[in-house]
C-alpha cells in the first residue's frame, strides 16, 4: 500500500519536474547558450564557476559533458589574450588546443599564454553530479546506465532531483531499475524523511548485492530508531540473499569441478571399476583426446575457418575412436597377460603412460598447444545472483550426457550385457558361447575411448600439453575409490560431491589446503569404508 | 667360526658378495680419488663420487621398499614421501648451520623466512640446529607418519592396489603441502644453499669422500638389517602375511600388527636415505615428494628383483646409473627406456634381473647358487660410470 502510494507520488512530483523542464527550459537555453556560459569560465572565481556549472548541466546539451570531463579533470584552460576557453592538452611546446563544443582543433599556445580554470574539491563534487545530470538524459541507454550507477556509487542526494526527470522519461525497464536504485541509494544519503528512506531501503534490498549491503550499512550511521530498525531488516534481508547465492555460487563451482572430475574418471570407472584393471595411463587418453581435439581444430583453421563452431563436436568421434583404439592396442599387448595382477599391471601402465607421453611430446613438443573455443561456449549469463559462464554450463552437460549413455549402454545393449556376464562369472560367460577375450578388449577400449571423449571437453578448460593427463590420474582413482569400485553411480555421486566439498573448503582454507584436505578426507573416508561409497555387496566381491 | 657361520648364514651368498662389492667401492673410490693422477683412466672424479653417492641413497630407498613389497606384499607408491621427510630433516638441520653465513645475514632465520618478512623461528624449527635432534627427526617423522598412516589402513584393512592409490595420494596431498609458501619449508625452492655439517665445509673433497663412505657403511647396515627382519621368526610371517594374508590371520596372527612394524622400519629407513642424500645433492625441495618418483623406485625394485633385497640394490644403483647414462646422452630417449623397462621387466621379467640370472645359472650349471652372478653386474655399473 505505501508502496503504490509513493509511486504515485513520484509519478506526481515527475510530471512536475517534466512539465518545469519543458516550459522553463527553452527559455534559460536562449538567454545563456552553451558556448556563452562557457566563455564566462574564463577568470571566474570558484562560486562563479560552481554556478556556471549547474547552469550547463540544466542546458541538458549533450555537448557540455566533455566540457565538464575536462573541467573536472583540469583540462580546461582560458587564453589571457581574448579569454577564449579551449580543452588543452599538453603537447609540442607547450598546448595543444581543442574547441571545447565542437572538439575542433583550435592550434597550440605557448605555456604562458594559457591559465587553467581553478578547481577545488567542492567544485569537482558539483561537476561530477553535473555530468550525472547530462548523461542521465542521454540518448544512449548504455551512457545512461552508466550515469546511473555512477549516482549509485557517489550517492550523491544532488542528483535525485535529475534521476526523479529521468525515471520519468525511461523507457527501458533495466535503466529504470538502475535508476531508481540509484535514487533510493541518494534517498538514504539525503536528509529526506524517515518514511521516504524506509520506503528507498526497501527499493535497495529489492537487489541483493553487496553493493546494496553498503548502502545500506551507511545508511544505519545516525538513523533514528524506527529509521534504524527498519535499515537492520533490510541488511538482515539482503545479507540472507548473499549468505544464499554465494552458496549457490559454490554449489555451482563444485558442480564445474565434480563434472571434470567425473569427465576424467567415467572412463576409469569402466576399466578399473567393472574389469579390475589398474590402467595408470588412464590419464594419458585423456591426453591424447585433447590432442584430437587440436588436431581436428589445426586442420580446420588451415582448410576449412567456417567449420570452427562445429570442431568439437568433430574431434568427439575421431577421440573416441582415437583414444578407444589406443586402449585396445593397451589391453591385446599388455594387460591380458597381466591380469589377476594388478600390482604389475599398475606398473606396466605407468610405464606406458610415460611412453605415450614421450610420444606426443616428440610428435607435437613439451608446450601447451592452443585449443579454442566455439562461439557457443564462450561468454557467460546470469541466473539471479549466479554468473554462469556457457563454457562450464556446456561441460556438466556433457559430463552427465557421456554418463547416461554409458549407464544404458552397460544396461540395454547386448554389449552392455556380455560385458557384465563375463566380469561377473568369466567361466560361465565363456561356456555360454560369449568370446571372452573379444569382450575384455572392447571394454577396455570403450573406458579407453570414454577417457578420450573427456579429453576433449577438457582441452575447453585446462592447458592440452603431454602432462595433461598426469593432473587428473590420482583424482581420477580416487573418484573412482571413493564412490565404490564397479558402480557407475557411486562415481557420479563421488565426483559431485567431491567436486562441491573441494569448492566448500577454497573459501575457508584457500585452493592448495582444500584440494590437501580433500585428499586427507579420502584417505580418512577409506579407511572408514574401504569399499567407498555404493560398496557392491555378495559375490561380486571377491 | 661359529660367528663366521652365523654371519654367513645372515648375509647368504649373493649378499655376501654385495658387501665385498660394497667394501671394494669403498676403497677403491676415494683411493682413485685421492691418489690415482687425473689423466689416468682410472681416476674418479669429486663429481662422480657425489654420483656415486646419490645411487647408493637411491639403493637404500629401494631397499626399504623391496622390504615392504618383496617380503610383506605392500606396494607403497609413497616411499618417495618418506624419503623426502628425511631429507627435510637433514635440510633443516644444515640449513640452521648456515647461520649469520646466509645472504641477509641472520644469525637465526633461514633467508627464506628473511625474504617472506617473518619475525621468528616456526615452532617445528626449534631443536633443528642441534645435530642429534636432526638425527632424532630424521629417523622419527617418517617413522611417525608410517606409523600413523600404517595404523589407520591395515587396521581397516586396506590392502592391495587400493593401500597403493591412497599411498600415493599421501606424497601427492604432502607435496602440494610442501609448496607452500606459508608452511615454512621455502616453497618452491625448498632448501638449499648449504654450507656445512658439523663444522666440514660440503664442497671439500673430503666431506664428500666422507659422505660417500657413510652411504656405503648405511647401505651395507641396512641391508643386514633387513636380512635380519627377513630371516627371523617375523620374516617369516611378513612372508606368509605376503603370500596369504586371509589365511596368516585365521591362523591367528595380528597381521595389521606385522605390517606395522615393517612399514615403519621401512619408511625409517627411507628417511635415513634421504638425509644422506641431502647433504651430496646440495638441496631438497617439493619435487621430491612427486609421485612419479616413489613409482620409479618402485621399478627399481621391479627391475633388480622383488623380494631379494640384493636386487633391489642393483635396480636401484643401475636404473639410476642407466637413467643418468641416457638423459646426458640421449635425453629423448630417457623416457621411453625408462617407460619400456617398466612394461618389459612387468612382463617378461617378473623376478627381475636376479630372476633372469638364476634361470640362466640353472640352465648352464646347476651346481652353483642362483644369484651369485648378480652382484658382478652392479660391479660392472659401477666401474664404468
Amino acid at each position: 500500500m505505501a508502496r503504490s502510494c509513493f509511486s504515485i507520488l513520484q509519478r506526481v512530483t515527475l510530471v512536475l519536474v517534466l512539465a518545469t523542464a519543458f516550459l522553463g527550459g527553452p527559455a534559460q537555453a536562449q538567454s545563456d547558450s552553451p558556448a556563452e556560459l562557457i566563455s564566462r569560465l574564463a577568470g571566474a572565481d570558484f562560486r562563479e564557476t560552481e554556478r556556471i556549472v549547474e547552469a550547463l548541466a540544466a542546458t541538458g546539451d549533450p555537448a557540455v559533458a566533455p566540457v565538464l570531463e575536462a573541467l573536472g579533470e583540469g583540462d580546461l584552460f582560458y587564453r589571457r589574450s581574448d579569454n577564449a576557453v579551449f580543452i588543452a592538452r599538453r603537447g609540442g611546446a607547450g598546448y595543444l588546443l581543442t574547441d571545447p563544443l565542437t572538439g575542433a582543433d583550435a592550434g597550440e599556445a605557448g605555456r604562458r599564454e594559457v591559465t587553467k580554470v581553478r578547481v577545488n574539491n567542492s567544485l569537482r563534487r558539483a561537476v561530477r553530479s553535473a555530468i550525472g545530470t547530462l548523461t542521465l538524459q542521454s540518448p544512449d541507454p548504455g551512457v545512461r546506465m552508466a550515469a546511473a550507477e555512477a549516482v549509485l556509487k557517489s550517492r550523491d542526494p544532488e542528483a535525485i532531483g535529475s534521476l526523479d526527470a529521468a525515471i520519468g522519461r525511461e523507457q527501458n525497464e533495466r535503466v529504470r531499475t538502475v535508476m531508481e536504485r540509484a535514487r533510493a541509494a541518494a534517498v538514504l544519503n539525503s536528509d529526506a524523511s524517515d518514511a521516504d528512506k524506509i520506503a528507498a531501503a526497501q527499493t535497495i534490498a529489492e537487489k541483493s548485492d553487496q553493493e546494496a549491503r553498503a548502502i545500506l550499512m551507511a545508511a544505519s550511521n545516525g538513523a533514528s530508531a524506527q529509521l534504524g530498525e527498519a535499515l537492520a531488516y533490510a541488511v538482515r534481508q539482503v545479507e540472507r540473499d548473499l549468505a544464499m547465492w554465494s552458496a549457490a555460487q559454490n554449489v555451482w563451482y563444485g558442480l564445474s569441478l565434480g563434472s571434470v572430475l567425473l569427465l576424467a574418471a567415467i572412463g576409469l570407472a569402466i576399466t578399473f571399476g567393472v574389469m579390475g584393471v589398474i590402467n595408470m595411463a588412464h590419464g594419458e587418453m585423456v591426453m591424447i583426446g585433447a590432442y584430437v581435439t587440436y588436431v581436428v581444430q589445426e586442420i580446420i583453421r588451415n582448410h576449412a575457418p567456417f567449420l570452427f563452431d562445429l570442431s568439437l563436436l568433430i574431434a568427439l568421434p575421431l577421440a573416441f575412436v582415437t583414444a578407444g583404439a589406443v586402449g585396445m592396442a593397451i589391453e591385446r599387448g599388455i594387460i591380458r597377460f597381466l591380469y589377476g595382477r594388478p600390482l604389475e599391471t599398475l606398473l606396466a601402465t605407468w610405464g606406458l603412460s610415460l611412453i605415450l607421453q614421450q610420444v606426443v611430446r616428440s610428435l607435437f613438443g613439451p608446450t601447451n598447444q592452443e585449443v579454442g573455443a566455439p562461439s557457443w561456449m564462450s561468454g557467460a549469463f546470469e541466473l539471479g545472483g549466479l554468473t554462469l559462464t556457457y563454457g562450464r554450463v556446456w561441460i556438466i552437460v556433457f559430463a552427465l550426457a557421456v554418463f547416461a549413455v554409458l549407464v544404458l549402454v552397460l544396461r540395454h545393449t547386448s554389449f552392455g550385457l556380455q560385458m557384465r556376464a563375463v566380469t561377473q562369472n568369466r567361466r560361465m560367460a565363456s561356456s555360454m558361447g560369449i568370446r571372452t577375450n573379444w569382450t575384455d578388449a572392447l571394454t577396455f577400449g570403450l573406458g579407453s575411448g570414454i577417457a578420450g571423449v573427456a579429453g576433449v571437453a577438457l582441452s575447453q578448460i585446462d592447458n592440452v600439453s603431454p602432462n595433461l593427463g598426469q593432473s587428473y590420474i590420482i583424482d581420477s582413482f580416487l573418484v573412482v575409490v571413493f564412490g565404490g569400485v564397479g558402480n557407475l553411480w557411486g562415481t557420479l555421486v563421488g565426483a559431485l560431491s567431491l567436486g562441491v566439498l573441494n569448492k566448500f573448503l577454497e573459501p575457508y582454507a584457500g585452493a592448495v589446503l582444500g584440494k590437501i584436505l580433500v585428499l586427507v578426507f579420502i584417505i580418512l573416508f577409506i579407511q572408514k569404508r574401504p569399499r567407498g561409497l555404493f560398496a557392491l555387496k555378495g559375490r561380486a566381491v571377491e | 667360526m661359529m660367528m663366521t657361520a652365523r654371519f654367513l648364514r645372515l648375509t647368504g651368498t649373493s649378499g655376501l658378495i654385495l658387501l665385498a662389492c660394497l667394501a671394494a667401492a669403498a676403497i677403491y673410490v676415494p683411493v682413485a680419488n685421492q691418489f690415482i693422477p687425473e689423466t689416468s683412466l682410472f681416476h674418479v672424479s669429486t663429481a662422480s663420487v657425489v654420483v656415486f653417492g646419490k645411487y647408493l641413497c637411491f639403493a637404500m630407498l629401494a631397499l626399504s621398499i623391496d622390504l615392504v613389497w618383496g617380503y610383506c606384499g605392500i606396494l607403497s607408491l609413497g616411499h618417495g614421501a618418506f624419503f623426502a621427510l628425511g631429507g627435510y630433516a637433514m635440510g633443516m638441520h644444515l640449513m640452521r648451520e648456515i647461520g649469520p653465513r646466509g645472504v641477509y645475514g641472520n644469525p637465526i632465520l633461514p633467508d627464506f623466512m628473511v625474504f617472506l618478512n617473518w619475525e621468528e623461528l616456526p615452532w617445528f624449527w626449534h631443536g633443528f640446529d642441534m645435530f642429534w635432534f636432526a638425527m632424532v627427526m630424521v629417523l622419527l617423522v617418517p617413522g611417525a607418519l608410517a606409523f600413523v598412516f600404517g595404523f589407520l589402513a591395515f587396521r581397516s584393512r586396506v590392502t592391495g592396489v587400493y593401500l597403493s592409490i591412497i599411498t600415493q595420494a599421501m606424497t601427492f596431498a604432502l607435496m602440494l603441502a610442501f609448496f607452500r609458501n606459508e608452511m615454512g619449508f621455502g616453497g618452491n625452492n625448498g632448501l638449499t644453499d648449504f654450507k656445512d655439517v658439523l663444522g666440514f665445509d660440503l664442497q671439500a673433497d673430503g666431506t664428500r669422500i666422507g659422505l660417500y663412505l657413510l652411504s656405503v657403511l648405511a647401505l651395507a647396515l641396512m641391508f643386514l638389517i633387513c636380512r635380519g627382519i627377513v630371516l627371523s621368526r617375523l620374516g617369516k610371517v611378513l612372508i606368509a602375511v605376503r603370500d596369504a594374508e586371509s589365511r596368516t590371520r585365521f591362523i591367528g596372527y595380528r597381521v595389521e600388527h606385522y605390517k606395522l612394524f615393517v612399514f615403519t622400519v621401512s619408511a625409517m629407513m627411507a628417511g635415513v636415505a634421504g638425509a644422506l642424500y641431502v647433504p651430496q645433492i646440495g638441496i631438497i625441495n617439493p619435487g621430491e615428494f612427486a609421485p612419479a618418483n616413489s613409482i620409479e623406485a618402485v621399478v627399481w625394485v621391479a627391475v633388480g628383483g622383488r623380494g631379494t633385497l640384493v636386487g633391489a640394490v642393483i635396480g636401484g644403483i643401475g636404473v639410476n646409473f642407466g637413467k643418468s647414462y641416457f638423459t646426458g646422452a640421449l635425453p629423448e630417449i630417457w623416457l621411453f627406456a625408462l617407460g619400456g623397462l617398466f612394461v618389459v621387466v612387468t612382463l617378461f621379467m617378473p623376478k627381475g634381473i636376479l630372476g633372469v640370472l638364476s634361470q640362466w645359472r640353472r640352465k648352464t650349471a646347476p651346481a652353483e647358487t642362483a644369484a651369485s652372478t648378480a652382484p658382478r653386474t652392479d660391479e660392472k655399473a659401477e666401474e664404468r660410470a
